[in-house]
């Protein structure tokens, strides 16, 4: 089995994020492993993990894929520190300002030539947080679709998938055959940290880096000239103004009511 | 005028709210075309549900293959839909299936698309309110039909005299939208609180509950209001991921938002900061959450709630 993990590198998602000319400015903020993408990598990770024990050689392997910059290296280093076993990075100067259709694109042209059988994603990025490039992976690629999961079960001798999709409307057991795209909520599990062992051991691990021509991609269907859609401006919001702090010396909660009976809330 | 298409959701007997939402922008642009995808035999009573909203027409597509292959199916009648309506612009509510929808729809027509929108206009430029309500993004589709999600309770849905007339449309499913099968369904049960997003009043509770709720969900039952969880608490396994409010949660911007126990770290503030009225209730001075707050108080919550509750009860009665 081979399992590839779609994984982003994104601002910080504790850190404050700012426009410049309407595009993110990712250079004034720390960039790390999308949160959510880790909990993709460690359910790809408790699944093949078992199947590989005793095995001198792996037989079910897992690896990172990432679209971004050449930092974007770093992301996909975390994952390999995490367990993975190799990474492919798709970097190129045209790939600036891409839309979701394109990365969309790019992503699925690498894992359809990687002869994968599943896909894991986190539900979204916590930067752009379209939440839609799971389900355009599979549109893409001809994939069953069991995006959502609270919990994944993979049947690898019999190429089957079942996954608990959770949502706000409920709770759906949906079922597939390979190959299918899969992503996951955060509840599903708790990402491991590296331990020291597997961050030397990533050190050694292999990450292909690929140019848009290695994949196939013109530089006219990516990019920001290449987006379907185009901001044309972002402000910034007016800062809150001041309100009012009080200190609770027994008649916090009456002064909190009285506030909310003024403010008319209550 | 061409048509506007929009998705009407629905949980098989009743239509969501945002459908009328989603009529009244649609209006802007066009005439408001609801499509109805529902079971063998449902489309007449959801259809009629649609009277009194901007809904000028409906087309319904009933088939029992919907609740057996979901979102797949769903998008492949819809662009078949598209495809002979050729609308000028299709338009979702944004949920996690709303926008799973939208993009494979996208991916399909070969058009742009644009999420999470809290404001369409005539020609379907969009407003987007991100980060967390720090910035505000005016963008367009430039690509193909625009595919537009627009947020829960963005606008009013207009109150009108359109009795609309349902049409139902016999549409092929391709096998190829057959390859995941849905084989339980458990809907989410409903409490007597509103839903988190679109809730006019959220109570939260953060680290400071110590995992105690009573006094966050007693506060949200005297007021009506929907009961989040910064991610300290739904990662402490204190109340349910659902709850989340946050960067990595759900955003909401209710007309008051009380927050309790929570420090207010970006994570957090990044979910409720476009709250209209922000009130805080922590132990911490420092606390980030009162840089935001319009009246805060530094104190004990399991003291603070139980009084301001008693004094709200005192005002009402």
């Amino acid at each position: 089995m081979k399992i590839a993990v779609c994984v982003k590198q994104v601002p910080d998602s504790w850190a404050e994020k700012k426009m410049v000319g309407g595009v993110l400015d990712r250079a004034g903020v720390d960039a790390v492993l999308n949160d959510l993408d880790e909990y993709a990598i460690e359910e790809a990770l408790r699944i093949v993990e078992p199947l590989n024990e005793g095995k001198e050689t792996p037989e079910h392997t897992i690896t990172l894929i990432s679209m971004g910059p050449d930092r974007a290296s770093e992301a996909i280093r975390k994952g390999l520190s995490m367990g993975a076993d190799s990474g492919i990075l798709i970097a190129d100067a045209a790939l600036a300002g891409s839309d979701a259709i394109a990365t969309s694109k790019v992503l699925s042209d690498v894992v359809a030539a990687g002869g994968f059988d599943l896909v894991f994603c986190g539900t979204e990025s916590t930067d752009a947080r379209m939440s839609v490039v799971p389900a355009m992976l599979a549109e893409r690629l001809g994939w069953a679709q069991l995006t959502f999961a609270g919990s994944v079960k993979v049947d690898a001798a019999n190429s089957a998938v079942e996954i608990a999709r959770m949502t706000e409307s409920g709770v759906e057991t949906m079922s597939a055959s390979f190959p299918c795209v899969v992503s996951v909520i955060e509840k599903i599990n708790e990402p491991r940290y590296p331990s020291f062992k597997g961050i030397m051991a990533a050190k050694k691990k292999v990450i292909e880096t690929k140019s848009l021509a290695d994949v196939g991609i013109s530089n006219s269907e990516v990019g920001a000239t290449g987006a379907w859609s185009a901001v044309a401006d972002a402000q910034a919001r007016p800062p809150r103004d001041k309100g009012i702090k009080i200190e609770d010396s027994g008649d916090g909660g009456s002064k909190l009511a009285e506030y909310l009976a003024e403010k008319r809330l209550v | 005028m061409s048509d506007v298409i929009l998705l009407a959701d629905h949980d098989g007997g009743k239509v969501a709210k945002t459908v009328a939402e989603l009529a009244t922008f649609a209006k802007r642009g066009g005439t408001p075309v609801a499509v109805i995808l529902c079971a063998n035999g449902a489309a007449d009573a959801l259809g009629a549900q649609l009277a009194g909203t901007d809904v000028e027409k409906v087309v319904a597509v009933e088939s029992d293959d919907f609740a057996q292959f979901g979102i797949p199916a769903m998008v492949d009648v819809l662009a078949q839909l598209v495809d002979s309506h050729k609308p000028a612009a299709v338009l979702v509510a944004s949920s996690a299936r709303g926008k799973e929808i939208a993009g494979r729809l996208a991916v399909r027509a070969g058009s742009g698309i644009i999420t999470d929108a809290v404001d369409v206009a005539a020609d379907f430029a969009t407003t987007q309110s991100v980060f967390g309500g720090s910035f505000t993004v005016s963008s367009k589709v430039t690509h193909g039909i625009p595919v537009i999600t627009i947020r829960p309770s963005a606008i009013e849905g207009a109150s009108t005299s359109n009795t609309p007339v349902v049409e139902k449309v016999n549409v092929t499913i391709s096998d190829k939208a057959k390859l995941v099968k849905i084989t339980n369904v458990q809907p989410a049960v409903k409490g007597g609180r509103p839903e988190l997003t679109e809730a006019k009043i959220v109570v939260s509770g953060g680290r400071g509950t110590n995992g105690d709720f009573t006094q966050v969900e007693a506060m949200a039952d005297l007021l009506g209001a929907a009961v989040g969880a910064s991610r300290a608490a739904t990662d402490a396994g204190w109340y349910p991921h659902t709850h989340q409010v946050g960067q990595t949660g759900k955003t909401v911007s209710p007309q008051l938002y009380v927050a309790c126990g929570i420090s207010g770290a970006i994570q957090h503030r990044a979910g409720m900061q476009t709250s209209k009225t922000i009130v805080a209730i922590n132990k911490d001075p420092e606390a980030p959450i009162f840089d935001l707050a319009d009246f805060g108080v530094v104190g004990d919550l399991f003291a603070v709630l139980p009084q301001a509750r008693e004094a709200i009860q005192a005002k009402r009665s």
